[in-house]
């Protein structure tokens, strides 16, 4: 059937590859975006009932794109991070103030970046949304990639960019191999009401079957006040809380929660993820390069995985804009190491913190309940430590692409 | 048709090229160097090009609308891109082992040249103009410099752009340009290059003076050893540089 020939070929219309055409068409190139999900299906409730912690260097990359004014009447700063644990409330402390004005960061609703996404796409000429669709087979041995979808058509472009999540049709397709494992943890997420306003302050609680967040969300029309809930827990335990009827829940919700916001309530949907750490053991291939989850998953813990791939969508747009505005061809075997050398290592050692965390906290035995109140203790008294982190949290170092510094393409 | 070898164009020089031209679109093979030297090419290509014609250098077809014509294209590494860029553009050879493989790969990236084995004086002799004329690394190769620049000088049309690289004639581009690319690192085949053909910069420029050409820019090309990478340098032409050019009359 009909070939058509594009600059970018993305496969996977999540938030990441999204934002990636979004960016991309935004400098001109020509870009198809191969979703298999029907777009409507994407922008539900139903679909995604997370928010993203969006962190200071990655609004600064929707910012660039012309994403964030739609996002930010929607955002809710962060001015204060506390970790808890099981036994010690509030003994880690990170306050926004210390580190500049900006805040730590802000909760969005996935479901919201998504809309603003779609409606910005779908107002750029020059990207093509193809779904649903899936992709059949890839074919990068010649002097341009092609795509056969399962229908028939055809797409060839200059280079595959695989966007396609987790379990990455382009990332098998290209014979790259990922390391890692799952977690015997899966997360619960829904969004909490509750009594008392959260003052934009997100609390992690350290439980010994897996922390505990709450996010600050912005109230909601009626005035209500929001959390979005990441519960991690034991994987046997958790389709058990799944199942549990309306007031059983709430009163394992306030017993996670506390007492600080008052009384608590579910206001709902209730989804359920399973967690794996997952890397890529390389992130290209001739004409293909992987991004975001697609290239590596890690615990949600610190709520970094979609800033991880931000960063990613910062630099790999900054050189295949750049190399277009030259007419040379952006399937370059030197573009494509450059991507890989710079994300590879930024990306494993985040990958490598989340777990470590995670390993420290989702225990009960003492020793090592021990040290992790004395290492948390120890960054809390030394403020230099402290901002380290935050800034790593923030997103603010290792700012190497021109979008992650704010400044235009 | 059938064309006729061009007078200019030195016949032993393009037997060297004709030898090299199976592997032009191999980034790692025989014409690494050229590949590496690209970007920077075609960023001063387009830099000049959207000065001299009011455009807009991050659009991604800047020079739609305008006709371009590249002298001596080889396997087409620089007409491509132009074309990618947005111009209509011809692209001419000598050594129709080159024209066959660039013609190959255009089709197999979808992209429109029109190529064509002969030489600039096939061109000039048949009248045709374009907006903007390359002559990128051949002026050295030529047998009698004079008359190729009148013939470079009458296939830009007029407002038009002529741009040319070469390699400068001084002692540090015999040790650098020679010493080193042709011997050092294998960049490109030994006898490439007679260093005696070099041009100054100041007779290249007194060349286009006589075909009543404005120099209108000279950009030094240097390369870094230690990053391994080709850029741009306004102050420093003693080994290639890069020289624009615009038609009076
Ligand atoms: C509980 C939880 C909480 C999280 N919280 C945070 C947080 O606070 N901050 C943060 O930064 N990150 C967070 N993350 C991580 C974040 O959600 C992910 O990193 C992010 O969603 C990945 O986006 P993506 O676009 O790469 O992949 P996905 O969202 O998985 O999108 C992949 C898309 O590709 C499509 N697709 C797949 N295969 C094909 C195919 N063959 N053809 C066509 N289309 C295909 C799919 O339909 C899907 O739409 C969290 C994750 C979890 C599980």
């Amino acid at each position: 059937m009909s070939l058509r020939r594009f600059d970018v070929a993305i496969v996977g219309g999540g938030i990441a590859g999204t934002t990636f055409a979004a960016i991309l068409g935004g400098a001109g190139l020509t870009v198809a975006l191969i979703e298999r999900q029907p777009p409507a299906a994407l922008k539900g409730s139903a679909y995604d009932g997370r928010t993203t912690a969006i962190t200071f260097g990655s609004r600064k990359v929707l910012e660039a794109a012309g994403l964030w004014a739609d996002l930010a009447p929607h955002a809710c700063p962060i001015d204060d991070i506390r970790v808890a644990d099981d036994a010690s409330p509030l003994f880690l402390h990170f306050d926004s103030r210390e580190v500049g004005d900006d805040p730590l960061g802000s909760i969005v609703e996935n479901r919201l970046i998504r809309k603003s996404l779609y409606k910005r796409i779908s107002a750029t000429a020059t990207v093509t949304q193809i779904a649903p669709a899936t992709v059949a087979s890839l074919d990068t041995s010649g002097s341009l990639a092609r795509l056969t979808l399962a229908d028939g058509r055809e797409i060839a472009a200059d280079i595959v960019v695989g966007a396609d999540g987790r379990d990455s049709f382009v990332r098998a397709a290209a014979g790259i191999e990922t390391i890692g494992w799952a977690y015997m943890q899966h997360a619960i997420v829904t969004i909490m009401g509750h009594e008392l306003p959260h003052d934009n302050v997100a609390v992690e609680n350290f439980l010994p079957a897996g922390p505990f967040a709450m996010l600050p969300m912005t109230d909601a029309s009626d005035g209500t006040h929001r959390s979005s809930i990441v519960w991690t827990d034991h994987m046997d335990a958790v389709p058990l809380y799944m199942k549990l009827d309306l007031p059983a829940f709430e009163a394992e919700l306030q017993s996670r929660a506390g007492e600080w916001l008052g009384r608590v309530w579910e206001i709902g949907p209730r989804f359920t993820y399973p967690l794996q750490l997952r890397h890529a053991k390389r992130y290209i291939a001739p004409r293909v390069a992987l991004i975001a989850d697609a290239a590596h998953v890690i615990h949600p813990i610190a709520g970094q995985g979609l800033n991880l791939g931000m960063r990613d969508i910062a630099l790999l747009s900054e050189l295949l804009v750049d190399r277009r505005r030259t007419g040379l061809d952006l399937g370059d075997p030197m573009l494509l190491k450059r991507y890989e050398d710079a994300r590879r290592m930024d990306n494993i050692a985040f990958s490598a913190t989340t777990d470590i965390l995670d390993r420290l906290f989702s225990n009960d035995i003492p020793p090592i309940k021990l040290a992790r109140r004395m290492g948390l203790g120890a960054v809390n008294r030394v403020p230099f430590l402290r901002r380290f982190f935050m800034r790593r949290a923030m997103g603010a170092a290792g700012a190497l692409s021109r979008l992650g510094r704010g400044e235009r393409l | 048709m059938v064309m006729t070898a061009a007078k200019t164009v030195d016949a032993a020089e393009i037997e060297k090229f004709s030898r090299m031209s199976a592997d032009w679109w191999d980034p790692s093979g025989p014409f690494r160097p050229l590949h590496r030297l690209n970007p920077v090419r075609l960023t001063y290509i387009k830099d000049r090009v959207a000065e001299h014609f009011g455009r807009d250098g991050r659009s991604i077809a800047p020079f739609g609308g305008l006709t371009a014509l590249d002298i001596g294209c080889g396997g087409g590494l620089v007409a491509e891109p132009l074309a990618r860029l947005g111009a209509s553009v011809t692209a001419v050879d000598a050594d129709a082992v080159a024209i066959a493989a660039a013609r190959l790969h255009a089709a197999g990236r979808e992209i429109e040249v029109d190529y064509r084995v002969g030489s600039s004086d096939d061109l000039a002799a048949a009248g045709s103009q374009f907006d903007v004329v390359l002559a990128l690394e051949i002026i050295e190769h030529v047998a009698d410099r004079d008359e190729f620049l009148a013939a470079l000088g009458s296939l830009v049309a007029p407002g038009g752009l002529l741009i040319l690289s070469t390699l400068n004639r001084t002692l540090k581009s015999l040790v650098l340009g020679i010493g080193v690319a042709e011997h050092l690192l294998r960049w490109v085949e030994p006898g490439t290059h007679d260093w005696r053909r070099f041009v100054k910069p100041s007779e290249l420029a007194r060349g286009l003076r006589v075909i009543d050409f404005a120099v209108a820019d000279l950009t030094g090309l240097v390369f870094d050893p230690l990053k391994n990478e080709f850029h741009l340098a306004a102050d420093d032409v003693g080994v290639n540089y890069f020289m624009s050019a615009t038609r009076l009359s």
